[in-house]
């Protein structure tokens, strides 16, 4: 769920705008020189970004008696960090600002910071730490994409937060307030979201291990790991 | 399969927990972001005003799950296409 059109007021919509704008530049840099070196990866690209658009059109229903929707950013910051996957996370929350009234346009800055910038950011840098400390590869992913879906409800709350600090008790309560209906509504999609995410790595390495090397993402020995493990 | 018995697990726990508490409570499912949107007129004491509006808005909850389905649909599209012709590629390398 995505801050909604015109719930930001100045100066924070601009600032969010500010903030987001550069990673957005740099992440369409990176995904042009990923694009002319490196062709062969171009389906997963593609996969990746589908995976977003899939994940973040289904709103589910929560306990908390609420809908939201998961992000599906992990994969993409994953597969080819975070500065891609804001890039990614743009065209999906432009579509759904322009076709379906969800988030918006004066809001897209603050939306594209908590999705397709901060929740990667945790997400890839998750993954970094738990392959770096042998922790199984399944297990990572889910943590990665897991968390890295919080931290973007997380992030949305803290916007919302700082733009409407309550009379008493100013931004900390306020974010206490819009955490609870965001972070909340969140932990049962967030975990679905990670276990989604492991499950397509798992085809993916069935299928084309081999750009997943190309990538950086994994090593050649951490394929044969896995794939023994299977067998 | 150990990770597709996984998710299935999940999913059917986050069923039944649906089913649970949409017959035993009366929450009305509807968007985290619209509940936002209270405590901003809440904690604005009923005063904020959008600065903005959106540009177009489905004109029914039909069309805005029309939208919403042909987005997962585009996607999910992408996916298995790959995927498959993926699979058709290592099956050909293979033989």
């Amino acid at each position: 769920m995505h801050i909604m059109e015109g719930f930001l007021p100045g100066p924070w919509w601009q600032i969010w705008f500010a903030v987001s704008i550069p990673v957005i530049m740099y992440g369409m840099h990176k995904l042009n020189k990923l694009t002319t070196e490196k062709r062969e990866v171009l389906p997963l690209l593609a996969v990746a970004g589908a995976f977003i658009f899939v994940l973040s059109s289904l709103k589910l229903p929560s306990v908390t008696g609420s809908c939201s929707h998961p992000t599906g950013t992990g994969m993409a910051a994953i597969l080819f960090g975070p500065a891609i996957t804001a890039v990614l996370g743009t065209i999906v929350l432009v579509y759904q600002a322009l076709f379906l009234a969800h988030g918006g346009f004066t809001t897209l800055g603050a939306n594209v910071f908590s999705m397709g910038i901060v929740g990667p950011v945790v997400a890839y840098v998750i993954y970094k730490i738990g392959m770096r400390s042998n922790i199984n590869f399944y297990v990572t992913v889910f943590l990665a994409a897991t968390l890295g879906d919080l931290t973007t409800y997380l992030v949305t709350s803290a916007e919302l937060a700082l733009a409407f600090p309550a009379e008493v008790g100013g931004v900390f309560m306020s974010f206490k307030a819009f955490a609870t209906i965001f972070a909340l509504t969140q932990i049962p999609l967030a975990i679905m979201e990670g276990a989604v995410t492991a499950l397509i790595f798992k085809y993916v390495i069935q299928v084309k291990s081999d750009v997943l090397v190309k990538l950086n993402v994994i090593s050649d020995t951490g394929v044969r790991k896995i794939k023994e493990m299977a067998a | 399969m150990k990770i597709e018995l996984i998710v299935a697990a999940i999913f059917v726990i986050f069923t039944a927990q649906f089913i649970y508490m949409s017959s035993t409570t009366d929450a009305e499912y509807g968007g985290a972001d619209g509940q936002a949107g209270d405590v901003i007129l809440e904690l604005t004491g009923g005063n904020y005003e959008p600065i903005a509006e959106p540009i177009w808005e489905p004109p029914s909850g039909e069309i805005e799950s029309l939208l919403f389905g042909l987005q997962a649909a585009f996607g999910a599209l992408v996916i298995g296409y790959f995927f498959g012709y993926y699979k058709g590629k290592t099956i050909k390398d293979q033989s």
